[in-house]
């Protein structure tokens, strides 16, 4: 049998055979390593997990056409590019024209009606959003202002001016649609003031097609990756200018930076309690073992090699307690994650390592004191019990 | 030869003399007994002739080697190279197993041997017993364990402080007729106890006193 062999001989037999006592030791780590890995699960998955949670307040980028005028759907598209697809939760490009109902002007936005219910999911709806051709979303202010009600027909006109036949004058021309109220929106804001309808509608009554005035984004990432696509449109693209919605995405920041601190701050704290739980067990363990260590150097032990017996069976604790706390971090994660968030929790493969790798680094810092003191212990004294 | 000299040898704790000039021989195959009753000595001679204590003043040659003026460090390596120790409680360490025990002292020697150990703890009596932990031993049992563990790595001086102190009568039978073994095979023994008849078998006792020695005397009725 090799040293080696006789030495994992030694320090596992204390460990199995002596349970009662290193059980403590290992729960006082395995409790940590489990916060400590369940609270890094939750650190990582914060944004992700919040970053869901701030899409609920709207768009956080606007795309618009570079100088006066408008753009298109292909400038649209060309800027998506430079955003992963899984980032982007809704796309609305809206197109703003003055019609007139009951005589009254009004602003009428063309969208597409699954991207702004997307893109805006805190628009409350009195009703439905309009789902086929010919039905409107009427802002509240406007729904007041015209005293109609869910469900009324209105005649909405637009006035465009074109030019006779040989090409020699103007004269307005007017276009006019029947469209139902299918829904009164409420959002507390400006866009109370505008009637929404499909795109196409709107295209049909203006008789043009393709011209967009804005597009609303709603896209999930940090600040700095919002950021990168926004430089990285505004640098490829010359038709369109992407800017970030400020007060969403440095809200965002804000409350993500300040979250994040709040969990970094609770793990160390909880490697500090974990390093002093174990150093208190370590040091009991060596007071405990006074004898066999006095024994121990009776026969020849040399300090290093005692050194070297207690911190093996230290950071073979922290080696079982770190894999035990690593499964039982994410199960803690999980949990949090489904009762807080309302979402699981994807299993991070590089946690496993890291926690075990942090719990036996703790659990031999925590050693190195009570061993240290342990090479102190005069064999003779111990020897004769006293 | 002499394997162990003690030359004016004094430990001195405060006013108190706990040795005395002491000068003594101890020749290499001899099996000495050191008697006396508690506070002449018997404990710190033990001590210093195990290197686990210095004296204040004078000289231990164990070997040839004046072991009074090593460091800790050296004192550890004679220790673990030229010593086998038994003690009154055993002193066995509980989560291993008596063969384990026994191969802790060659882990720290040189290079743990199962089937030596396991044929150490045979020479004892107790190969049937080698997977046993201590707590499933009697104290007899145990003691043989700590004979075994002392006579692994081959000492030259092998030290017993009150060995049969714990044991009933058969079982002290059972030690002594070990050492009487290990007598006759060569191995020098130093026999620390406050019992007359651990005395007797042995070849020569010496009795101290308040720190001197009072008496040295070859056993006449000492069987070879």
């Amino acid at each position: 049998m090799t040293k080696r062999k006789m030495f994992f001989r030694m320090i596992t037999a204390s460990l199995v055979r002596r349970r009662s006592r290193m059980l403590v030791a290992l729960l006082a780590i395995a409790v940590g390593a489990t916060i400590l890995s369940g609270l890094v699960t939750i650190y990582y998955d914060v944004p992700r997990q919040m970053g869901a949670e701030f899409r609920n307040y709207g768009a956080n980028m606007i795309l618009l056409p570079e100088g006066s005028g408008a753009f298109d759907n292909a400038e649209v598209d060309a800027a998506l590019s430079k955003i992963p697809a899984a980032s982007v939760v809704g796309v609305a490009p809206y197109r703003y024209e003055s019609v007139t109902i009951n005589e009254q002007p009004i602003v009428a936005a063309g969208t597409h009606m699954d991207g702004a219910r997307a893109a805006s999911p805190y628009w409350y709806i009195d009703g439905e959003w309009p789902a086929a051709s010919g039905e409107l979303l009427l802002g509240k202010e406007i729904a007041e202002k015209l005293s109609t009600k869910l469900g009324a027909e209105l005649n909405v006109r637009y006035a465009l001016t074109e030019e006779d036949e040989d090409h020699s004058d103007l004269f307005v021309k007017e276009n006019s649609r029947k469209m139902i109220v299918a829904g009164i929106l409420e959002t507390g804001g400006s866009e109370e003031e505008y009637i929404y309808m499909a795109m196409e509608d709107l295209e049909a009554l203006t008789e043009s097609a393709g011209e967009l005035d804005v597009a609303e984004l709603s896209v999930s990432g940090s600040q700095a990756e919002l950021q990168g696509y926004a430089d990285s449109i505004n640098a490829s693209l010359d038709g369109v200018t992407a800017r970030l919605v400020k007060r969403v995405t440095q809200s965002e920041s804000t409350v993500l930076t300040k979250l994040q601190a709040l969990v970094l701050l609770v793990t160390v704290i909880v490697l500090a309690l974990t390093m002093i739980c174990v150093a208190t067990t370590m040091t009991a363990v060596v007071t405990e073992r006074r004898r066999e260590i006095g024994l121990r150097k009776a026969l020849g032990a040399s300090d290093a090699s005692i050194i070297w017996e207690f911190m093996g069976e230290g950071l073979l604790l922290g080696l079982v307690g770190g894999l035990l706390g690593a499964c039982l971090g994410f199960a803690f994660a999980q949990a949090v994650s489904v009762n807080v968030f309302s979402n699981s929790i994807a299993f991070r493969p590089l946690l496993l390592p890291i926690t075990i790798i942090v719990s036996i680094l703790v659990t031999g810092l925590a050693c190195i004191l009570p061993v240290r003191s342990a090479t102190d212990i005069d064999p003779a004294l111990v020897l004769k019990g006293e | 030869m002499s394997l162990l000299e003690l030359k004016d040898v004094s430990k001195i704790y405060g006013d108190l003399h706990a040795l005395d000039k002491i000068n003594l021989k101890v020749d290499t195959g001899e099996w000495v007994a050191i008697m006396g009753p508690s506070g002449s000595g018997k404990s710190t001679m033990m001590n210093i002739i195990g290197c686990m204590d210095k004296p204040t003043s004078g000289e231990v040659l164990l070997d040839g080697v004046d072991i009074s003026r090593e460091s800790a460090k050296s004192l550890t390596r004679i220790r673990r190279d030229k010593i086998g120790l038994i003690f009154q409680q055993f002193h066995l360490v509980n989560y291993l197993t008596a063969v384990e025990n026994v191969m802790m002292a060659q882990y720290y020697h040189s290079v743990p041997d199962e089937k030596e150990a396991l044929r150490a703890l045979a020479r004892v009596g107790l190969a049937d017993r080698a997977k046993h932990l201590p707590s499933q031993l009697s104290g007899g049992e145990q003691q043989r364990v700590c004979i075994a563990r002392a006579l692994i790595n081959y000492p030259e001086l092998l030290l017993a402080d009150e060995p049969t102190g714990n044991l009933d009568e058969a079982n002290e039978n059972v030690v002594l007729d070990i050492f009487s073994q290990l007598h006759k095979e060569g191995t020098t023994l130093v026999v620390v106890t406050h019992d007359p008849e651990v005395a007797e078998v042995a070849q020569r006792t010496v009795t101290l006193g308040h720190g001197k020695i009072i008496s040295d005397k070859l056993n006449e009725g000492f069987k070879e």
